[in-house]
């Protein structure tokens, strides 16, 4: 997203180029944390219910997980508050003009998703003692709820800008039509479940790819409830996330924004039986994609469902609907789609062996899966680099351009110093966050409860003070 | 139901300045009322456990603005953009000084994060109040609906006025006393021995500075914005707001003597609600008065979306907002009490 902006036509003395920079670096660095706090949620909470049927071994996991959990958490919060208040102040017109719709799922990821996970954050993580097991295994079950919720309620606005639904247009700005319309998109639907498998798929690239590397320093007691976990929901995430959520996510596509389609795959020239490129390079000078390898037929079929159905090229569309910077579309999806294949076989023959009892002693496997751990945040980051350019031009699908929502007095001045900021910033946020987790990932979990501190109440320390004497 | 709707971003405001306003306070004091490490981590536990969800209400609040009032939120965070800046990065800046402070057994490392969390709260309390002070003088809304305001031009309020100018810092100076004021009271309460006596001598110099500069913005706001006294003498109703504040304020006082902190602590809340909402109700119905043309100013019912989006909106917000005071007073049941920590 951040190239994408960079590429953009308009030069840097225009502030679109910054507002767009800006947007896409802010969110896409902010987007690092949430998938993983969404899925490693799940994974305490599963861990914490068989910790509560007595398995001490998922005990020590969840507990090592909620701490890693606890310093993602922080990071994603404070990245996250800066987009609130961007909606404002960069993109002024945008705010304006669909603020009555969009700002119902902001309001109420504020209201109902923010106050439960801020409250139930310091409980879980040192409320145990106090707590009680229930109310212990509650106080997760409300943070994972919580951050579930915040996630749908930004799929639900962003689902309303790639198909809007539920608004009237009226004085020119748009109002709030149908409550349960604008709710219950069904592209909001599609696109939660696509992308919280791809956050449980990150998680548990994270938490699999961790106990690997466990695994391969001889530490099996830190490792094993890790690595079953990690692969046993890795398999079937990644699956789920081909089929059926992904599959059902590029039909809405290719029926809503089909000139979307036909630039994520490069198609030039529309007609029936189009075929899949798997790979290749777009060049749109001469409208080609050069060095092709194509699976005949198989876009066709993949779109409609029948491979006589005919799909639209670029050429069906006026140049000004194409999305700009087709190459990185192009690229992202692809991108995705072929992690998305490696992920399922990596995670295939990892359940194999799981299954077989051999992953332990399997080390290139074990090997594959530690260097794996970074190619879910770039799939998850090219899947929104997807979303996000295929909806070029627009900001609100056929309703409003982004070139038209920016902010009207902000110059490019004053766009380019804060976006510097923001990355002087996160600079300094990436650094401490990889420190912190670092030392955490090397201390390991705890085992043995009966050496364990007695835990301070939860409302004599700050939130995170992991390393209290 | 604009009215309604108006009522509510100033109540969830000054709900976040009195919970948020008492964490800047004790960021604000902890390098001087906290001296040993010890020390200091008693400040951070008394805050620790509740200064994420205070925040929340101002994210909460912003939430409610856009929803409500699109365009006011649309023409104010655009207006404000280099100052709306800083106060993001204060507060990412704040937030991890919080949380990461202790993660490492380091005096060096500690003391760095110890002077970010003092200088962060500080610049935000006068952030704050600089800009309420802003909001009363009025930004240079023109004929196109939008403005945009310097950090600073010649520190004169007047057509076009800086973000800074002698009126919005001294509100900003005044947010500052009476956030450290307020800060100081709640650090009282919450600690023992000798965090508890200096920060109760710190409330003790606080308050009277409280008292004079607040004495100085009454004044002053007379100067820069009259409307808001014949707007608050128009609605019978807010007459007892200033009243209220005027006794909460002699409460503070009555009870800081008594060295009765915790009752001063209310006091000091009561105080911050009245004069917030006094100072809502005299700016009614204007969102953003223009120093341009009075024409041009920004009113609710001109922020406001359609009345189906506000009618839903009630639904769910009182359904929301009474389970997020609910989880408030679970988190503040269960944090009650002075602290105690473990160990050395």
């Amino acid at each position: 997203m951040v190239a994408a902006a960079l590429t953009s036509q308009q030069g840097v003395s225009d502030p679109l180029f910054w507002h767009r920079l800006q947007f896409a670096f802010t969110v896409t660095f902010h987007y690092l944390f949430p998938q993983l706090t969404m899925g490693l949620a799940l994974i305490v909470l599963l861990f914490r219910l068989r910790a509560f049927r007595g398995n001490a071994q998922a005990g020590a996991a969840a507990r090592f997980w909620t701490k890693v959990l606890g310093v993602n958490f922080v990071v994603g919060v404070v990245t996250g508050i800066p987009l609130e208040f961007q909606f404002g102040t960069n993109w002024a017109r945008f705010s304006h003009y669909a603020g009555g719709v969009v700002g119902q799922t902001l309001a109420m990821e504020g209201t109902f998703a923010f106050f439960l996970e801020s409250a139930f954050l310091g409980l879980v993580l040192y409320g145990e003692k106090k707590l009680g097991r229930v109310g212990h295994l509650a106080a997760t079950a409300a943070l994972f709820l919580g951050s579930w919720l915040s996630g749908y309620f930004i799929i639900a606005t962003n689902a309303f800008m790639q198909h809007p639904v539920g608004h009237l247009a009226v004085d020119g700005t748009l109002q709030l039509a149908s409550f349960w319309d604008f709710v219950l998109n069904e592209w909001a639907g599609w696109q939660f479940a696509h992308n919280m498998c791809a956050s449980v798929v990150t998680a548990s690239f994270v938490v699999a790819g961790i106990a690997a590397f466990w695994t391969l320093l001889g530490r099996e007691e830190d490792a094993s409830a890790s690595l079953r976990m990690g692969v046993t929901l890795g398999l079937i995430a990644c699956v789920l996330q081909l089929f059926p959520t992904g599959d059902r996510q590029g039909k809405l596509v290719a029926r809503h924004q089909p000139v979307a389609l036909a630039a994520m795959e490069a198609v030039f020239e529309g007609g029936p039986q189009a075929p899949l490129a798997i790979i290749g390079q777009p060049n749109l000078e001469t409208r080609t994609l050069e060095n092709p390898i194509y699976v005949p037929a198989a876009l066709s079929f993949l779109a409609y469902g029948s491979f006589g159905s005919t799909v639209k090229g670029l050429s069906d569309f006026p140049a000004s609907e194409w999305p700009d910077n087709i190459e990185i579309l192009y690229y992202a999806y692809h991108i995705m789609v072929g992690l998305g294949t490696l992920f399922i076989a990596l995670m295939g023959a990892a359940g194999v062996q799981l299954w077989r009892g051999r992953l332990a002693a399997s080390r290139p496997l074990l090997w594959a899966l530690m260097l794996a751990i970074p190619f879910p945040y770039i799939a998850n980051t090219a899947g929104w680099t997807v979303a996000e350019l295929g909806r070029q031009p627009w900001i609100i699908y056929g309703l409003m351009r982004t070139a038209h929502a920016t902010s009207p007095r902000v110059g490019a001045g004053d766009a380019a110093f804060t976006t510097l900021g923001f990355c002087g910033l996160y600079a300094v946020v990436s650094l401490l966050f990889l420190f912190l987790v670092g030392g955490e990932i090397a201390h390991g979990p705890e085992h043995a409860p009966a050496v364990q501190p007695p835990a301070p109440a939860p409302s004599a320390r700050p939130a995170f003070q992991a390393r209290e004497p | 139901m604009i009215s309604f709707w108006y009522g509510v971003v100033a109540f969830m405001l000054s709900v976040y300045v009195i919970l948020d306003g008492f964490d800047f306070g004790a960021g604000i004091l902890h390098l001087f009322v906290a001296r040993t490490d010890r020390e200091r981590r008693e400040v951070l536990a008394a805050i620790g456990p509740v200064w994420d969800g205070n925040e929340v209400w101002l994210i909460a609040s912003g939430g409610i603005l856009v929803l409500a009032f699109p365009r006011a939120y649309a023409v104010g965070f655009s207006g404000f953009y280099l100052p709306l800046m800083i106060v993001l990065w204060l507060l990412v800046l704040r937030g991890l000084s919080i949380e990461l402070r202790s993660h490492l057994d380091n005096p060096l490392w500690r003391s760095f994060w110890d002077a970010v969390l003092g200088v962060a709260s500080a610049a935000m309390a006068v952030v704050l109040g600089a800009a309420l002070g802003n909001v009363l003088r009025g930004v240079p809304i023109d004929e196109t609906g939008f403005f945009a305001v310097p950090l600073f031009t010649t520190f004169r309020p007047g057509r076009n006025p800086g973000v800074l100018d002698w009126y919005t810092v001294l509100i900003g100076v005044f947010a500052f006393a009476a956030l450290a004021a307020h800060g100081a009271l709640y650090l009282a309460g919450k600690t023992e021995g000798a965090v508890r006596e200096r920060a109760l001598a710190a409330a003790r110099v606080a308050w009277p500075a409280v008292a004079v500069v607040g004495l100085g913005c009454i004044v002053c706001t007379w100067q820069v914005r009259p409307e808001l006294y014949t707007g608050l003498a128009a609605r019978a109703w807010s007459w007892p707001l200033p009243v209220l504040a005027a006794a909460a304020l002699a409460g503070v006082f009555a009870s800081l003597f008594r060295g009765r902190e915790r009752t001063a602590f209310l006091c000091s809340a009561a105080f911050l609600a009245s004069t917030l909402a006094a100072t809502a109700a005299g700016l009614f119905p204007l969102m953003l008065p223009s120093t341009i043309a009075p024409a041009f100013s920004l009113t609710a019912a001109q922020a406001a979306t359609g009345q189906h989006g506000l009618r839903v909106a009630l639904i769910w917000w009182t359904l929301g907002i009474s389970l997020a005071v609910g989880y408030a007073a679970f988190v503040y049941r269960s944090a009650r009490g002075r602290v105690r920590l473990d160990g050395p």
